[in-house]
């Protein structure tokens, strides 16, 4: 599992303490928490329940209850396929599966080297355009098996082209 | 009373948007308008705008270009409205980054409009045609949404300039009795979904005798194929506000909230600047143009659940609990947020208010019909050619919306049925769309108005895949209070998903007619009254197709993967052709002895692409329902494969 660092636990504070302890503000306060981190911890949620004065249990609850929280830290491309009405009829399932099936991972999963993470949505307002999916906030519109795999290409290459200029630059330097 | 009246405060903020208007006016510059709400931006509009500035910049032009909202037009973002001297205004469609350069040097460099990729003129011209003869501009009426598309939503000033807030400084030296009757004479209902009277709801709250009361716009926009209430926010949000603070004026409410989900981010962010810039003109907060009249407004983020959408599950939700919904009554308006006195609306709801107020509740029952008065906003979107948000009078019937309006059902597909109101609606077939769009037609036909989502579904959509959709849905967001809902709709998901599996029993249908009822009966909010809707009306107008399902094994719409199968008609096949093979995912393509190719039964995901990449001169992929129709054509041996190469 990920561990906190103090750096973190400061943060954790930081985001907390902008908020009145009163019961009505859990709900902004975990939306800030997993604004910062991209998902809520079990220590950031222990330390929200010690500031509103209710059990970890309690906040666990609620979180657990919304579908916008996570509760593992997501992939550095995170992956969502719109299944939204209009991007189901249009096809959206085939595309959550190729992507799962190009990943080897299951919705609500991350990839082992953490770099990719698959969700799914439900519309994210442009359904003129479906089947749509998102890799972090860019939105593809007219998505096809053959497009999945193009994207993952895409940030494959991208990364190796940023690991080259990286070796480049430390040889320079060195 | 101190001699400053509302309407002298706000001339001096009119003023000084009239000012900024005619400085830029004065510039005879000409003016490039993107549509930037989410649409937008995800057809590309960002990259063109870009590509705007850069070309104005190398062609060293002068003009200015004008971020605004969404004209409800989605198929043909990213949309551009050009306005150059000396021509009518003029919409470009699809403008891609190089259309945009086009346009700077054709029509504003060169006055050559580019009559081939133009949309239409919006105004008189000999030369241009004009939005306004096509049916998707001309059966409109826009009262919602009329100005989305020309004002930049993050701009206070644009939105007064158009005529913004001149009703709240009007409305605010009336009684607050007067503005109330006005709601009630025009007859608006809720667009949120009931279609509970609004006036009526806002007399029981202002008749509370409490002090504390609280006005709750409701955007949690929980259907999972609509985004109307979104789109609005984005393009449109200080009329959303201007409504709002109307109806705390008018009930007496010193708090406001709007529920936004946080899904929403372009929404999150257009609000909260509206919200500052308001506050900053002092629109809303403390002494409200120079009165006594104070009302705090604010943004609550959703964090996603459908039930939150549910008034009761959404107070719950706010005051930092799970959205769970509660026994009414005690209704919102008796008993709210806080125990307080609380007024939901939808977000069209309270765009409505500043038009009627503005132009009088005559003016507004002019349109729509005698118990569904007004207009209403629709994203209508599926298999259409002309998808996007559409603002009609009420009334108007669906076969007008969806062929003419939105132009029918492409690739000469026929119509199958339209989904109106989402997980809480209904399937309605051909036979139904000559059905009047109103609150009290649309129930009678066993759909619901919902909030406006309509999903048009052609003949390749199998209805009972379409009722498991919903269930699966519905049956994930229950809130999980009453038994009912939260067990039978799973019982319900399970049967329909064995159906369309091939698996389903004779004894199914009667099965999930009677749990669909006994679920009604037995839940105690919306949720779960309405979740078995889409069971209910497909079972009532498409049971053959179930019993498809059932008897044969045949999926008569070809959707459902488990019953059918892809294969490949050799005859058609053109030997050495490999089109198909790149388009497979999973390499279930293989060629045959003489060179054709076949697909491996086994292998195939069934995702169609190879039906898409195959030529149409050859149109040799089919698709085939029992699946066990399909021809089973052996791999060769891999020595062969070989040879044939
Ligand atoms: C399960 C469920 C989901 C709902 N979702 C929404 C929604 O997303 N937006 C909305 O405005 N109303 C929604 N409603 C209706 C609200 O409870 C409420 O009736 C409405 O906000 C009142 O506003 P109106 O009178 O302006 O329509 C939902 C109701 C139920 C039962
Ligand atoms: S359904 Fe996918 S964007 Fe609307």
């Amino acid at each position: 599992m990920h561990e906190i660092s103090a750096e973190e636990q400061q943060q954790i504070a930081v985001c907390i303490g902008a908020f009145a302890p009163k019961r009505g503000s859990l709900v902004p306060i975990l939306q800030r928490i997993q604004d910062e981190f991209a998902y809520l911890s079990g220590e950031a949620m222990r330390k929200v329940a010690a500031h509103l004065g209710i059990t970890p249990g309690e906040v666990y609850s609620v979180a657990t209850f919304y579908n916008q929280f996570r509760f593992h830290p997501p992939g550095k491309h995170a992956i969502k396929v719109c299944l939204g009405t209009a991007c189901h009829v249009r096809g959206g399932e085939v595309i959550l599966e190729n992507f799962q099936r190009k990943l080897g991972i299951r919705e609500g999963q991350t990839t082992e080297d953490k770099e990719f993470s698959i969700d799914r949505v439900a519309c994210v307002g442009c359904c003129a355009l479906a089947p749509v999916a998102l890799l972090g906030d860019k939105v593809y519109g007219h998505m096809a098996p053959s497009k999945v795999e193009g994207l993952i290409l895409g940030i494959h290459l991208e990364k190796e082209r940023q690991e080259r200029e990286k070796a480049k630059h430390e040889s320079n330097n060195s | 009373m101190s001699q400053t009246t509302p309407r002298i405060s706000f001339n001096a903020i009119r003023e000084q948007a009239e000012k900024r208007r005619k400085e830029l006016d004065e510039t005879g510059l000409p003016k490039v308008h993107i549509g930037m709400a989410t649409c937008g931006i995800a057809a590309g509009a960002l990259e063109t705008k870009t590509a705007f500035e850069q070309a104005l910049a190398d062609q060293n032009i002068a003009a200015r270009i004008h971020a605004v909202g969404c004209l409800g037009h989605c198929y043909a973002e990213p949309l551009v409205l050009v306005e150059n001297p000396g021509w009518p205004p003029i919409f470009y469609y699809g403008v891609t980054p190089g259309n945009a350069g086009m346009i700077v040097r054709a029509f504003l460099r060169d006055g050559d409009p580019l009559l081939e990729t133009l949309l239409g003129a919006t105004e008189p011209n000999d030369l241009i045609p004009q939005v306004k003869d096509f049916p998707r501009f001309a059966f409109e009426k826009k009262v919602i949404t009329q100005k989305s598309g020309f004002i930049d939503p993050e701009d206070v000033y644009d939105y007064i300039d158009h005529g913004g807030y001149e009703t709240l400084s009007a409305c605010l030296e009336k009684s607050p009795g007067d503005i109330l009757q006005e709601v009630v004479h025009s007859g608006l209902r809720g667009r949120g979904g009931a279609g509970f009277p609004t006036g009526t709801k806002w007399r029981l709250a202002r008749e509370a005798e409490i002090e504390h009361k609280v006005v709750i716009c409701n955007a949690d926009e929980g259907d999972p194929g609509a985004y109307m209430d979104r789109t609005i926010l984005e393009s449109n949000p200080h009329q959303v506000i201007e409504g709002m603070v109307l109806c705390a004026y008018a009930v007496g409410a010193s708090k406001g909230i709007i529920y936004v989900r946080a899904e929403y981010p372009l929404a999150v962010r257009v609000i909260t600047k509206a919200l500052q810039q308001a506050e900053g003109l002092g629109l809303i907060g403390k002494n409200i143009l120079g009165t006594d009249f104070s009302f705090d407004l604010s943004l609550f983020q959703g964090s996603g659940a459908f039930v939150c959408g549910e008034e009761t599950a959404m107070i719950q939700s706010i005051e930092g609990y799970r959205g769970v919904a509660q026994h009414r009554p005690p209704y919102p308006v008796e008993k709210g947020l806080y125990g307080w006195p609380t007024v939901i609306n939808n977000v069209k709801t309270f765009a409505s208010i500043a038009p009627i107020l503005e132009r009088g509740a005559e003016w507004y029952r002019s349109m729509g019909t005698d118990k569904s008065p007004g207009t209403a906003v629709f994203s209508v979107v599926g298999n259409v050619v002309h998808p996007g948000l559409v603002e009609i009078p009420m009334g108007v019937d669906l076969r007008t919306l969806i062929l003419e309006i939105c132009g029918g059902i492409p690739n000469k597909k026929a119509f199958k049925a339209v989904q109106i109101g989402g997980p809480s609606g209904g399937c309605l077939p051909e036979r139904f769309l000559d059905t009047p769009i109103d609150f009290d037609s649309l129930t009678e036909a066993g759909a619901m108005m919902g909030s406006g989502g309509i999903v048009v579904m052609d003949e390749d959509t199998c209805m009972v895949e379409v009722a498991r959709y919903f269930l699966d849905f519905t049956q994930k967001e229950s809130c999980g209070k009453c038994t009912f809902c939260r067990v039978g709709t799973k019982h319900l998901l399970g049967i329909l998903e064995r159906i369309t599996k091939g698996e389903g029993r004779e004894t199914d249908l009667k099965t999930l007619q009677e749990l669909s009822q006994d679920i009604k009966l037995g839940s105690l909010c919306g949720l779960g009254k309405t979740a078995p809707n889409p069971v209910i009306t497909s079972l009532r107008y498409f049971r053959e197709e179930y019993e498809a399902h059932i008897k044969e094994k045949r999926c008569p719409a070809k959707m459902c993967r488990s019953l059918t199968a892809f294969y490949i008609d050799l005859d058609k096949c053109a030997r050495g052709c490999d089109a198909c093979v790149g388009s497979c995912p999973v390499e279930a393509i293989f060629t045959t002895k003489d060179r054709k190719k076949a697909v491996d039964q086994i292998l195939c995901v069934k995702c169609g692409e190879c039906m898409v990449a195959c030529p149409v001169e050859y149109s040799a992929v089919k698709k085939i329902s029992p699946a066990q129709l399909a021809p089973i054509i052996p791999r060769p041996e891999k020595k062969e494969d070989k040879k044939a190469e």
